[in-house]
């Protein structure tokens, strides 16, 4: 993307003021999107974002400047204004000496999306509305996404790191509206993998809007989800949005390093019970959260955090782990060239235990299975978090009942992960292809778990 | 004719026979300095610019953005727009914009000042800002970070049917995020002021909100769950507004995903309950002199004494529902093509305070933080659900601490349990005012 000698030049002016590191990250990312709505195709859009940001690091202080003008000109006007921050140089340049490094590509994509007809692209979406639309007669309103990312970076630093990355992403989903007697229910299914469009050779869209269509309709029959502490069945795949919140981010090492994590100073300790093994991994190919080198240029790694319940170990970039004496954990990631990176998770997963999935609702008197979760939020500092139910039921006798309506619930990190009594062995990741947002930057994430049972959690329904 | 203006009048004469062609240009500089522990923790400027390019043709739409105004960037965009707009579906309504006959307000969102401000000045505000919220009060642990940020955005919008039109805007804010506790407790709380002028930040009221809001949750314990009032403190009721924003939508009523779809003319809200969008207010934050399609601003009524009037419409929408646009084409940045949405949305203040109303309650729930608004708002089925963190109100004034709650009920219960709207209303960042509400009963989800 750039030449070797130009990056030297512009490392070499971000130092001359003093600093004691510098580096370069370009990014060059093309994307496409079609959006099929109201059994209509609204648009395709296009994009290109090509740009570069020089970070320069003097002490506990970090400069930043990023512009489009990827001319030497440019990147030398970024790297000035980034090094303004450091005022100990002698105005002498330093030469850094690049070595290129290799990172394996967790995948390699067979079918890029740009050399794939726009009409095939289309075609996926048109399919998807006519078969959410045959779920049934209450099915009322239906949109369908298609989008595809090419994200090339490159990223060289005064350690003498020189590194380039080339991430295809693929997503698809499904929105479904359904009309009945007590209003209208929503209902969503999608799938995002970093792969090429060879990801549609394994993917039945039809199946997607299928899914997505007969949740809303359920839901359609849906009473209020009750208010209080319940215990709760989370089922496979897209249920590990409770791990991502209740300690994925209180696992980071920029909250820990501020003290605004519950989790501060607890490696070693026991955080939840002997059934509980986290891990966030990078590597797993084809995943959502996949990448060869993060946006610090270091390789992806697969990282435990829980062991069998002690926490082993938090998740960091270049900067945290510098001053903690240590190497990065490959999780340093920034959404494009405008951003600083700063400590983000990949696909964070929780691994399968022994027991019968439908064993644990069997075991349950009384309490909610929730089926498919949207999104949540948590502070790091409280351990407060909350995750939203989109599939949930009743759960009566040992029996999963009726179809309960939207609600979050609520709890305390350290305090849920000590209360999962239960883990079964049907470990799926989620297909959703979910974004994980942070201080105003998103970046996409996998994650995956097997069932599991909390002893008690507060639904915030508003039944009695 | 400023040079953005005529690049886009350029793109927009591009035009072939047959097509309409619209393109969105801008540019913008901003800072953004973080502070931590009395230093400069990270200092970023940028400048950034971009085009937004939409071709109509055929009744087909197709778009295309890149981040660079290089002329040769700008006329693959141009390319790409319109062999997108080949692969759109037909539909009669589609089409941009033009000239309305609608004068904008003359409102001035620039202030040149801005620019000039040193960046040891601006480093200067993001430190004593953190100096003040640490000596605010003893149990103050630790800042996590205290910014200074500001923009300056220039942006122009172009057709071939007739609209040009270009704006620019400044704006800058302080904000801080404080950690309280003593032992092993810990409790959080933010504050912030935004203006479009240095001269606009109040440090000390951003510090006192942060302090406030941080200790006054220490002690704070899970309630056991009831159905109780609620009062929504000015910022959450901003957040309630949003989420109306979206069921206000005419291009959401049209496409069957507004719980207010033919509705217009009945009593959705108790009888005080008066809502507007008012982009021409220089005092919102969203003020703007016209919207993202270039036609002015206007002050549209949506809810009137609790009586439903009317929704918002961009000019897809507008044809679609065979009425005029209202000017409520929003985007966000040059990177997608307009959507609907308000910019200065309000609710008529009452004329009681805070604790005015606080008194008036009696018994309730003041929450001064919700999370999970993304996760637990359907604004399609109404189902509201929310966690939260507050204090108890007992014998009219407030009490007690409580969190790791949620509160829940349905948008639509909620704007007929609305009995009191506070006179306190004031500005916030985003398209919606804040002010007081309280809401005679919602569930509280505890322990």
């Amino acid at each position: 993307m750039l030449e070797e000698t130009v990056i030297q030049r512009v490392l070499g002016t971000a130092l001359r003021t003093g600093g004691d590191f510098a580096e370069i990250f370009v990014e060059d990312r093309r994307s496409s999107s079609a959006h099929y709505d109201d059994g209509k195709v609204e648009e395709l859009t296009s994009g290109r974002d090509r740009g570069a940001g020089v970070r320069v690091v003097v002490g506990d202080t970090t400069g930043y400047a990023h512009t489009a003008d990827l001319s030497e000109t440019g990147l030398r006007a970024a790297a000035e204004a980034a090094s303004g921050v450091a005022r100990g140089g002698d105005g002498g340049t330093r030469v850094v000496a690049l070595e290129r490094q290799h990172a394996k590509a967790p995948y390699e994509p067979t079918v890029l999306s740009e050399e794939v007809d726009k009409r095939r692209k289309v075609a996926l979406l048109a399919r998807a509305d006519d078969a959410a639309r045959s779920a049934g007669a209450a099915v009322s309103q239906v949109s369908a996404g298609y989008g595809d990312s090419r994200r090339q970076t490159l990223v060289a630093n005064s350690d003498g790191l020189l590194a380039t990355s080339d991430v295809v992403r693929t997503r698809f989903g499904v929105s479904t509206v359904a009309q009945g007697d007590t209003g209208m229910q929503t209902g969503y299914e999608g799938v995002g993998r970093t792969m090429g469009f060879e990801m549609f050779d394994d993917v039945d869209v039809e199946a997607i809007a299928r899914t997505s269509a007969d949740r809303a309709v359920a839901k359609l029959a849906a009473r209020p989800a009750p208010s209080g502490l319940l215990p709760v069945v989370i089922g496979a795949g897209r249920g590990a949005v409770l791990f991502h919140e209740a300690c994925g981010h209180g696992f980071e090492a920029d909250a820990i390093e501020k003290q605004a994590s519950v989790y501060h100073g607890r490696v070693g300790e026991v955080v939840a019970g002997p059934q509980v093994t986290l891990v966030d991994d990078g590597t797993m190919g084809r995943q959502w959260g996949a990448y060869a080198i993060d946006d610090e240029g270091r390789p992806a790694q697969r990282n435990v955090l829980i062991d069998e319940g002690v926490l082993t170990d938090y998740m960091w970039d270049l900067l945290r782990a510098r001053k903690a004496g240590r190497l990065s954990s490959g999780n340093g990631r920034r959404q494009s060239y405008h951003h600083l990176p700063m400590v983000r998770m990949t696909n964070t997963y929780l691994l399968a235990g022994e027991e019968d999935p439908a064993e644990l609702v069997r075991q349950t008197p009384y309490g909610v299975y929730v089926a498919h979760l949207g999104g949540g939020q948590v502070n790091t500092a409280t351990g407060d978090f909350v995750f939203g139910m989109t599939e949930a039921y009743l759960i009566e006798n040992g029996e999963v009942t009726q179809p309960l309506r939207d609600a979050n619930l609520i709890g305390n990190g350290p305090e849920v992960l000590s209360n999962i009594d239960a883990v079964a062995n049907d470990f799926a990741m989620a297909e959703g292809g979910g974004t994980c947002g942070k201080w105003g930057q998103s970046v996409p994430v996998g994650m995956g778990q097997p069932t599991l049972r909390i002893t008690g959690v507060t639904v915030g329904g508003t039944a009695a | 004719m400023s040079e953005l203006l005529d690049l886009a009048f350029r793109v927009a004469s591009e035009a072939r026979a047959g097509e309409e062609v619209e393109a969105y240009v801008a540019r913008g500089r901003d800072t953004e300095i973080v502070v931590y522990d009395g230093g400069i923790e990270s200092l970023s400027s940028a400048t950034s610019e971009g085009v937004g390019i939409r071709v109509v043709v055929d009744h087909r739409q197709g778009f295309a953005y890149a981040g660079s105004l290089d002329d040769q960037v700008v006329a693959e965009t141009l390319e790409e727009a319109r062999d997108n707009a080949g692969f759109g579906s037909p539909d009669e309504h589609l089409g941009l914009a033009s000239p309305d006959g609608v004068v904008p307000v003359d409102i001035d969102l620039w202030r040149p000042e801005l620019a000039d401000l040193a960046t040891d000045r601006k480093v200067e505000m993001a430190l004593e800002l953190e100096k003040r919220v640490k000596a605010g009060d003893p149990r103050i642990r630790t800042v996590h970070s205290s910014d200074y940020g500001d923009a300056m955005v220039e942006a122009a919008v172009a057709t071939n049917t007739g609209i040009a039109v270009s704006h620019r805007r400044s704006s800058c804010y302080v904000s801080v995020y404080a950690l309280a506790g003593d032992g092993d407790e810990t409790q959080t709380g933010g504050g912030y002021s935004v203006g479009r002028s240095p001269d606009d930040l109040d440090i000390d009221e951003a510090a006192d909100d942060a302090v406030e809001r941080a200790t006054r949750l220490l002690g704070a314990t899970k309630p056991a769950s009831a159905r109780l009032p609620v009062v929504l403190d000015t910022r959450i009721t901003t957040t309630l507004l949003r989420v109306l924003s979206g069921t206000l939508s005419g291009e959401a009523v049209l496409k069957g995903r507004s719980l207010f779809a033919n509705r217009v003319g009945e009593q959705v809200a108790v009888p005080g309950l008066t809502l507007v969008d008012d982009p021409t207010n220089p005092d919102a934050y969203g003020a703007a002199a016209y919207d993202s399609e270039g036609l002015a601003c206007r002050r549209n009524a949506l809810i009137d004494e609790g009586q439903l009037q009317d929704f918002l419409y961009n000019t897809y929408a507008g044809r679609r529902a065979g009425v005029a646009s209202t000017a409520s084409a929003v985007r966000g940045g040059f990177k997608s093509p307009p959507g609907v949405g308000c910019r200065a949305l309000s609710l008529e203040p009452g004329t009681k305070s805070q604790e005015e109303i606080l008194a008036e309650v009696g018994e309730g729930l003041l929450v001064q933080e919700v999370t999970g608004v993304h996760s637990g708002v359907n604004p399609i089925s109404g189902d509201f659900s929310v966690g939260a963190e507050g204090l108890m109100i007992r014998d009219g004034a407030l009490a007690e601490p409580v969190r790791e709650i949620t509160i829940a009920s349905t948008i639509q219960r909620m704007l007929l349990d609305v009995v009191a709207v506070g006179n306190d209303l004031e500005w916030l960042p985003g398209a919606a005012a804040g002010v007081t509400i309280a809401i005679a009963e919602m569930s509280m989800g505890g322990a």
